[in-house]
């Protein structure tokens, strides 16, 4: 593979010249295909030394699940070792992991971090913050739990942000296209716009019949605003030189709606949506403390009501992984949708 | 490609009469008038090159969006062909000085853009694929508008104003941004446009020579608001050469209405 991709690359460079061979070699050496990364081995030994700080140094008391982390610590030095050792093979995920070796060195530095503070040598106070293998335990005994609480967390703000986004941009678009409707939706917009939808739950929660409508109505409260907002802006914005050139070429209203406002503001609505969807979460997070029964907020509270300390880390773990793949998703939708833009924020 | 071996349209048949009666124009500034154009009278004939000269905002533009219909003027009528000009309309195109390409659609789908609106892009399909031939952008179809140079935009605005088969070309400066050297090539590309389609052209430069080797008759205007200042034939063939004498003579006449006289 990587001989042939390098053999290939000179002879493109004599046939089209010298200047080619310059210029690739400036974006891309053609020794970065072959030749794995040093950084490699270097994680490989930290993670190493991590499950070895794991598994030898004796724990102030009894903790799940030590050897099992220290035997999980030293099986991802292996797989480093290995994605060293067939580097030029693996192609994307060697890369993935070539760029990402000194982040994952310092990951393992920071659990080892963790675990001599908490189990080790009981810096941090126990049982409040626990060390990574009893937050690794709760994944063992708890998934079932866990994996409801992300279903019904997603239900929740699925529906929401669905329902809050499709009126968000039907408002922001009535509003930013026709007068008679700005007109009326600018006060709404305006008065109820900046309140925190957080400050809503008590009222949401008497008023609608049941606590799974209520989430709805305040995760889609939320995702509203925002994306009102800047769609609004986002029709407002754009030049009014789209709507002559369309008009001169025999355009009616709904065509300069439908196809120039709408495309015209996608990238506003966007914006919009990342702004949504951060309000939506913790909205939502907070009703589920508060009064809904079910999802990942009411999994921290019930933790911490209980003393659970171990079940609360990795409920935030969850989250974290969860909350960061939504954004994720959002923006490789934007760039799917938006392929005419360029120079973006890379996510 | 297509339409280079399509026989030629014979010349100047397509092209549409203008008649500009007595029109005034003014902008409200802040509770003030701004008058821009005063009394402007013109006819021009069916496949007419006609060039608009004048000092910098002295309503050229304006006038140019009157005859396309995106403004009513304040006073006096337009008129296409003895018809009063309502509102825009698919036979008066207009080339921007920006080129103004719909940046979310790619180079066909901004050509496309005139049948789209009017309805009629099933049965034009073939006739957006060959004007992209015609302004030599095959390749490109697939593009979208920020991978394209400025000459290659300022082309696709073009192609997306003759796919519509106008009877009217308004050129407000379409050349204006371009490098001087592109700018060369585009002038020579326009005039054989007009003399194989045979549409009326109405462009606003600020180019002197411009004006000269492209149109067949010149309108200086005055100061703002403006009026009709000189009108002129410019009685040269085409193919013209920029280095005909009699271009140089009639540059040194323009340029002398313009009040540039001292600097020849």
């Amino acid at each position: 593979m990587s001989n042939h991709t390098a053999v290939s690359g000179v002879a493109i460079g004599t046939v089209d010249g010298p200047r080619i061979v310059s210029a690739s070699d400036a974006i891309l050496p053609r020794d970065e295909a072959a030749v794995p990364p040093r950084s490699l081995l270097v994680a490989a030994a930290f993670w190493v030394v991590a499950g070895a700080v794991t598994l030898f140094w004796p724990n102030i008391q009894e903790f799940a699940r030590t050897s099992d982390l220290a035997v999980a610590q030293w099986i991802l030095a292996l797989l480093l070792v290995a994605g060293y050792g067939l580097y030029p093979r693996l192609g994307g995920v060697g890369r993935w992991f070539g760029v990402n070796a000194p982040r994952l060195a310092g990951l393992a530095a920071l659990l080892s971090v963790w675990q001599i503070a908490s189990a080790k040598i009981g810096l941090w106070p126990q049982p409040f913050i626990p060390p990574p293998q009893e937050v690794l335990n709760v994944f063992f005994i708890d998934y079932e739990r866990l994996l409801s609480s992300v279903g019904s967390s997603l239900l929740l703000l699925f529906l929401g942000v669905a329902i809050g986004g499709i009126a968000g941009f039907v408002t922001g678009l009535a509003t930013g296209w026709t007068q008679k409707v700005g007109y009326w939706t600018n006060p709404i917009l305006r008065l109820i716009g900046p309140i925190p939808a957080t400050a809503l739950i008590p009222i949401a929660l008497f008023l609608f019949p049941t606590s799974f409508s209520a989430s709805i109505f305040l995760v889609a409260l939320a995702t509203w605003f925002p994306v009102a907002v800047l769609t609004w802006s986002g029709v407002a914005s754009i030049d009014s030189s789209y709507y002559d050139v369309a008009r001169t070429l025999g355009a009616r209203d709904r065509f300069l709606l439908l196809k120039v406002a709408v495309p015209g503001s996608l990238p506003h609505v966007f914006v919009g949506l990342f702004m949504a969807l951060g309000s939506a979460i913790s909205v939502l997070v907070v009703a589920e403390m508060v009064g809904v029964k079910s999802g990942l907020g009411y999994y921290l509270d019930w933790a911490q009501g209980w003393a659970a300390y171990g079940h609360l880390f990795a409920g935030l773990l969850v989250m974290a992984v969860l909350f960061s793949s939504l954004t994720t998703l959002l923006f490789r939708t934007r760039d799917r949708l938006l392929v005419w833009q360029k120079g973006e924020v890379q996510w | 490609m297509v339409a280079l071996e399509q026989p030629r349209e014979p010349i100047a048949s397509t092209g549409a009469s203008l008649d500009i009666d007595n029109v005034s124009h003014a902008f409200d500034l802040d509770g003030s008038l701004l008058r821009v154009l005063d009394s402007v009278s013109l006819k021009v004939e069916p496949g007419e090159f006609v060039a608009l000269l004048g000092p910098s905002g002295c309503g050229k533009s304006t006038l140019l969006r009157l005859i396309a219909g995106l403004e009513p003027p304040r006073s006096g009528a337009l008129r296409e062909n003895g018809e009063p000009i309502t509102g825009p309309h698919p036979s008066r195109v207009v080339v921007f000085q920006d080129p103004t390409l719909f940046p979310w659609r790619t180079v066909w789908n901004n050509v496309a853009l005139g049948p789209e609106a009017q309805g009629s892009l099933k049965r034009q399909r073939e006739r957006v694929d060959a004007t992209i031939g015609l302004v030599g952008l095959t390749q490109f179809a697939k593009a979208y508008p920020h991978q394209l140079s400025g000459g290659m935009a300022q082309r696709v605005a073009l192609a997306r104003a003759l796919v519509n088969d106008p009877a009217v070309m308004i050129l407000d400066e379409p050349l204006g941004k371009l490098d001087s050297l592109t700018r060369l090539t585009m002038q020579s590309e326009l005039v054989s446009l007009w003399r194989s389609k045979g549409f009326t052209a109405i462009l606003v430069t600020h180019d002197v020579e411009e004006a000269l080797f492209l149109s067949t008759r010149v309108v200086v205007f005055s100061e703002r608001p403006a009026r009709v200042k000189a009108d002129f034939k410019v009685d040269l063939p085409y193919p013209r050469h920029r280095g005909d004498p009699r271009l140089a003579e009639l540059r040194r006449e323009s340029l002398a209405l313009l009040g540039l006289a001292a600097s020849w």
